[in-house]
């Protein structure tokens, strides 16, 4: 199973896949200390990002989401790479600057085809999750 | 998106490590709006200085980034979190400080002229009509596309920069002049008398037409200041890049008045005063600057204050520019001499005053949007006289 999209920012990963039907805000969503999503209410509260392929549709929020995702990626509590329906600058521009591998305009069935915990690879360099198995 | 080979070298490295990083925010921008390709910019303001804003993450990323970057343009930087002359004052510790300093000589080592104001346009970054610019700082976005006529989208403290490292910007949103149309007309049907209804017609206009750019019609006079204070209200409110008022923004000639229509009456103005006002009757503080204030402002507050002592703390926000004419012509000596504070540098809404004073009185739609969100305060909005009346009493009346 591959899904195709749109490369944001270059590298590549492999890892544990971590879903969040729900929009993620890096400044005040997450702790920027342990990488723990700590917006009330939100799917993922509670659960650590640290490591994982994240997939999400979008982020939202504050600008300073991006200095957040650099700080987590500097104290190695960031995901391994990060994937969206639809990128927007935050989250875009976070990842850039952090060096973690980025893509977007992967098919929205990614949420139904997918489960936590599945090991896949991410190329950001060429905008492709390829699926290697459950975990 | 297309890009030059001289654009493609940058991106491959060939002008080092912030050159390339830089570019690939540019790029990925580019891409995720769908721009053609990249254009020159000639000047960008920016924002995200506050340490209470960015915090040591934003601190970290500016330490490793700048180094071997340089501006191309004209930069300017938006208010820090405390004036760095009486941080004791403004009850502000001591690592706070340091730490806002650090940030501050980042900055200035990457070329950026160390303003911290939120009104480029009235330190010596005034672009002209036409001229493509990358601004954050909202309100100074919404006044340089409406009033100015210069072209810019809302950037973020780091986009504006790598634009400014590169010289270049992602030519979509408002550079593209029929992104730039109005798409609701708006008709006032009141007189404005204060610069603060100025202030509440932005949010009146917000509410009522949401994201569409606003033609408006029936404001027949409004000076810098109330423009001023108008594009940072509907910037607040609205999320406006630009909007157009007939016969005294910089483009309005250029567009038909659209045809879906609305209404501002006396009693929208009068309802938006009474959204913007928290209750309470105790005044700790009255705060005048949001945007900084011009040198004008500065006059009228020194008449209204003279021979007369406050009884609440009274800050009134500034740039180190405006400050310094002020004090030529003896306004600062006349203002600080009945208790009050011109503070440079900062705001009440970047600065770190959480848990230091509960209750505020602004003439800013923005200031109380922003104070309460950051700072917790309970906030009214009035005219600056009523404002500078609260100060005087200490109460609500």
């Amino acid at each position: 199973m591959e899904f195709k999209g749109r490369s944001i920012s270059k590298g590549f990963a492999r890892g544990e896949v971590l879903l969040s039907r729900e929009p993620i805000s890096f400044y005040g969503g997450v702790d920027p200390n342990t990488g723990v999503i700590v917006e009330k209410g939100h799917p993922l509260e509670g659960k650590s990002i640290r490591d994982k392929i994240l997939i999400f549709p979008r982020g939202k929020g504050s600008t300073v989401g991006s200095y957040i995702i650099y700080r987590l990626a500097k104290s190695h509590m960031a995901p391994k790479a990060i994937v969206n329906i639809e990128a927007e600058p935050i989250v875009a521009v976070g990842a850039i600057i952090s060096g973690i591998p980025m893509i977007d305009k992967v098919d929205e069935k990614i949420f139904d085809l997918l489960r936590d915990g599945d090991i896949v690879e991410v190329d950001g360099d060429r905008g492709i999750l390829r699926w290697m198995g459950r975990g | 998106m297309y890009l030059t080979p001289e654009e493609d070298k940058i991106l491959a490295g060939e002008y080092g490590e912030g050159m390339r990083k830089a570019m690939e925010i540019l790029v990925a921008i580019g891409k995720i709006y769908d721009a053609e390709r990249l254009i020159p910019i000639s000047s960008a303001q920016i924002s995200g200085v506050s340490y209470h804003n960015i915090g040591d993450a934003g601190l970290e990323f500016l330490r490793d980034f700048s180094r071997g970057a340089k501006v191309k343009v004209k930069a300017t930087l938006n208010p820090g979190g405390v004036d760095l002359g009486r941080w004791r004052e403004m009850k502000i510790d001591k690592e706070f400080m340091e730490k806002q300093g650090e940030i501050i000589k980042i900055f200035t080592s990457m070329g950026i002229e160390p303003t911290l104001t939120c009104t480029p346009y009235l330190v010596g970054n005034l672009p002209s009509k036409g001229e493509h610019i990358a601004w954050s700082e909202s309100s100074a976005v919404a006044y340089a596309n409406s009033v100015l006529g210069a072209y810019t989208n809302r950037e973020s403290g780091i986009s504006a920069l790598a634009a400014a490292i590169v010289g270049k910007t992602p030519m979509y949103g408002m550079h593209l002049k029929e992104n730039r149309r109005p798409g609701i007309r708006v008709v006032l049907k009141t007189e404005l008398r204060y610069r603060s209804d100025y202030s509440v017609l932005g949010y009146a206009i917000a509410k009522k037409t949401g994201h569409s750019i606003p033609y408006i019609e029936g404001v027949d006079k409004a000076d810098l200041e109330s423009l001023k204070l108008f594009a940072a209200s509907i910037a607040t409110y609205a999320g406006a890049a630009i909007f157009h008022i007939k016969g005294l923004t910089a483009e309005w000639m250029d567009f038909e008045a659209p045809k879906d229509y609305i209404e501002i009456t006396k009693r929208d103005i009068e309802e938006g005063y009474g959204f913007l006002r928290d209750e309470f009757r105790e005044v700790d503080m009255v705060w005048i600057g949001c945007p900084h204030t011009s040198l004008k402002e500065l006059e009228e507050i020194t008449r209204l204050l003279k021979d007369k002592k406050v009884a609440t703390e009274l800050w009134i926000t500034t740039s180190r520019q405006v400050r310094e004419k002020a004090e030529r012509l003896g306004y600062i000596e006349v203002i600080e001499k009945s208790g009050a504070k011109v503070i440079i540098d900062t705001c009440v809404a970047v600065a770190p005053l959480l848990g230091k004073f509960q209750t505020l009185v602004t003439n800013s739609a923005k200031a109380f949007y922003y104070s309460r969100g950051v700072n917790r305060f309970k906030v009214k909005v009035a005219n600056l006289e009523k404002c500078i009346d609260t100060a005087l009493r200490g109460v609500w009346v």
